[in-house]
């Protein structure tokens, strides 16, 4: 590891040097401590995990193709829908994006060589695939039918093995933890001279806001799960009616973190978003400090606003109301970064290449996923959509269309960067085009079917709903051809792609100033911060 | 090391202590720039891993955060049984269990303050006498633990759910807290053992105290949470 560049080879090649290339062999990555490869790392897994939680979600848009049983009972279905819930939240959208960009971008946002402790980065990464591996464990002892969220009673009385997944959430709760620790130490300690707060590009912002929201909202499910645990081993108490104990406290403690934990998978992607904007503009961000300031507010508002996941759970007026008003106020810090993309948008000089129809796709699919969360967070009307497919449709649009599809945006946009090799891009906008039509076929018809009274986690329904699960399923088919025409795309290029130029989207942020794949040490000086991440006054003056 | 440390520790102790030791050394803007640029190499940045420490203490005191929440709502909804239950705990040894835990903070900020005046052997002892006090600690409360059991109280025990649902709760929550404070004892201990390790092959020298000026952060915590725990369960009744 301490062994300095190219005194290993002598072939000049220009692969021999980069991060990729510099060592050989399945263990140079399992004891790797770059930051890079640690970000190679989360991506080969989160994809692994992406992919068989996307299968998991096609078996479920196949069950409900028609009214009755088609290929599993209830039973079966539900340990389905639990698996694919887990799978997405702890295993993908919230580490997708910090944990894949942000470990390989971060230090080179801010001029670093690496994060502040890189051995604790790596063993991050083991804690994930422990718990990745827990998670799926669960699956050969039968499955788990509780749903992600573990509600007790439930959770503490079924006979499905509910100890490996809660025990797999909590371990991944730490790598969460451990990640959000060092990227914060990071940013403190490790920033360039002269890059000072507000000369960091808004990724950097965004993950430095999401990171906090990690250290301090993730304890507190850890103990929570741990709780059921021992609800379960020693019979407790704690949330059980019969022995004193109030199961509703216990949707309270999870929804303290997980509320916030929503915000962890989409702060990441607003940032993606703020990076892309600028550069396919041509243009400098429009009210940059507001954008950076509206990510801290996010994470400040977003951990007050918990209890609008249990407006129907039992919970005094006053306090519903309160928690109602908060939630409209997070739409105020989500508006400001929209309306700041759209400023920065204004009589730019746009170029409409694939990583920018990513980001206007964000705009649209999580305006819909944000507005329709206003429609929940209006106590009135959330008792009527409450548990029904209108809400299943709302978070996959903000989750999704939100963080899962700017993960994929920052996956085209920083791949010639990471490995080299530029894709194709007219597939790349085929492929686009089939997710995106995908998309809204999926889910769009399921706001309707929630309006129209279907409820969510049922694997049989009344004919009456079928055109709406019809539309759905045959969505989920284009959209998965999508996807895989995406990855299937991004693998060509990876192993046959052109070789990608420095700099080939024109970006002013730190990345594009070190070479295609990045050498191990990317930065042998102080890099030259003086330029600015959406500076592009040189270039209109050119014209 | 850090991941056989963490191995071993649900809660990931070992490794925020133990990677907070050795950090890289990126371009700091402040201070501690050599000139040099090794990246992904631990490097001694103490003012990095102080960070890093204090970002973990955060998420312990979360952790507790949320388990005192629960009291507080069980607290208000079961006043006079919690104070029931509560007249039941033996307040002299809860009491000597705070002075001895107090004491041992002490002999860890000594040994700190001893090591950085360069007196090791000294600052040893100290860490020696912050050990006898954990295990002294330890000890005290198993008897109570005993006790208690003894007496037939314990989670699901059937003597236990014949009492008040204030009651079943009050002394839930009392295993619950107390012990998982009692696992903190115990993990604290192996990183002043670790801290003791390192010491004596000089890895923690004068110049470089980080790792046991993190080890007596994590065992002050340890001793904080305690002092909340005691009034909370001992003197309430």
């Amino acid at each position: 590891m301490g062994q300095p560049i190219g005194a290993s080879s002598a072939i000049a090649s220009p692969e021999t040097s980069d991060y990729f290339h510099a060592k050989k062999g399945i263990l140079s990555w399992l004891t790797t401590t770059d930051h890079k490869r640690i970000g190679i790392l989360y991506l080969g897994s989160i994809l692994f995990f992406f992919l068989f939680a996307v299968g998991l979600g096609v078996m479920i848009r196949l069950e409900l193709f028609s009214p009755g049983e088609q290929f599993v009972d209830s039973q079966g279905y539900n340990r389905i829908l639990t698996l694919h819930g887990i799978t997405m939240i702890f295993l993908f959208i919230i580490p997708s994006v910090p944990a894949v960009f942000g470990n390989f971008f971060l230090p080179i946002l801010i001029g670093a060589n690496d994060v502040v402790f890189p051995r604790l980065n790596l063993a991050s990464w083991y804690f994930y695939i422990f718990g990745g591996l827990l998670a799926l464990g669960s699956v050969s002892l039968g499955g788990v039918d509780t749903g992600w969220t573990f509600y007790v009673p439930y959770s503490s009385d079924t006979a499905d093995n509910v100890y490996l997944p809660v025990f797999a959430a909590f371990i991944l709760g730490w790598s969460s933890i451990l990640t959000g620790l060092n990227f914060i130490a990071t940013v403190h300690r490790l920033r360039a001279p002269k890059m000072t707060w507000f000369k960091m590009p808004l990724f950097v912002w965004s993950l430095y806001a999401t990171s906090w929201i990690q250290i301090l909202a993730t304890p507190v499910v850890g103990i929570t799960l741990l709780l059921i645990l021992l609800e379960r081993v020693l019979g407790v108490g704690i949330f059980d009616p019969a022995k004193g104990g109030d199961p509703i406290l216990y949707q309270h403690l999870f929804w303290i973190y997980s509320h916030p934990a929503v915000y962890i998978m989409v702060l990441p992607a607003m940032g993606v978003v703020s990076e892309i904007i600028p550069v396919f503009c041509r243009k400098t961000i429009f009210g940059y400090k507001f954008i950076a300031l509206s990510s801290l507010a996010i994470a400040g508002l977003g951990s007050l606003v918990w209890a609008h996941h249990m407006f129907t759970s039992g919970m005094a007026d006053t306090a519903r109301v309160i928690f109602s008003l908060l939630t409209f106020l997070v739409a105020i810090p989500s508006g400001v970064k929209v309306f700041n993309w759209l400023a920065t948008m204004y009589k730019g000089s746009i170029k409409l290449d694939t990583p920018f129809l990513f980001a206007l796709a964000f705009i649209f699919l999580f305006s819909v996923g944000g507005f329709t969360g206003l429609i929940q967070g209006a106590l009135s009307t959330d008792i009527h959509i409450h548990d029904t497919a209108f809400i299943v449709a709302h978070f996959h649009y903000t989750m999704f269309g939100g963080g899962g599809l700017m993960f994929l945006a920052a996956l085209h946009y920083w791949f010639p960067k990471m490995f080299g090799r530029m894709y194709k891009k007219a597939v790349a906008k085929v492929a686009f085009l089939f997710f995106f039509v995908g998309f809204n076929c999926l889910y769009f018809p399921l706001f309707l079917a929630g309006m129209a009274g279907m409820p969510r986690r049922y694997a049989d329904y009344p004919v009456e709903y079928t055109v709406y699960h019809r539309f759905s399923t045959v969505g989920s088919w284009i959209m998965v051809t999508g996807i895989l025409l995406m990855l299937g795309n991004l693998v060509y290029a990876f192993f046959k792609g052109r070789r990608a130029e420095k700099n080939p989207w024109g970006g002013a942020t730190l990345e594009w100033t070190v070479p295609s794949p990045p050498p191990t040490h990317q930065f042998a000086t102080d890099p030259d911060v003086s330029r600015g991440p959406y500076d592009y006054s040189d270039e209109v003056k050119d014209e | 090391m850090s991941e056989s440390i963490a191995g071993n520790d649900p809660a990931g102790n070992g490794a925020a202590l133990s990677a907070a030791g050795e950090v890289s050394h990126g371009m700091q803007g402040q201070k501690n720039h050599e000139g040099h640029h090794g990246g992904h190499e631990e490097h001694y940045d103490p003012v990095a891993g102080k960070i890093g420490m204090w970002l973990f203490l955060f998420t312990e005191v979360l952790l507790f955060g949320a388990l005192f929440i629960v009291f507080a709502v069980y607290l208000f909804e079961f006043t006079w049984q919690f104070r029931q239950g509560s007249s039941e705990l033996n307040i002299p040894m809860g009491a000597t269990n705070t002075l001895i835990l107090l004491t041992s903070s002490l002999t860890m900020a000594l040994s700190i303050a001893l090591l950085e005046r360069g007196r090791k052997a000294l600052a040893t002892k100290m860490l020696n006498a912050t050990l006898a006090f954990a295990g002294a600690f330890l000890v005290i409360k198993a008897f109570e633990w005993g006790a208690k059991f003894e007496h037939h109280i314990y989670p699901g025990s059937e003597h236990l759910l014949e009492k008040t649902k204030g009651e079943i709760v009050f002394f839930g929550l009392y295993f619950v807290m107390t012990g998982l404070h009692a696992l903190h004892v115990i993990i604290g201990m192996g990183v002043i053992l670790f801290a003791k390790r390192k010491m004596a092959r000089g890895e923690i020298n004068p110049e470089r105290v980080l790792f046991l000026e993190n080890t007596g952060l994590y065992w002050h915590l340890v001793d904080l949470v305690w002092i909340y725990l005691f009034p909370l369960f001992y003197l309430i009744g």
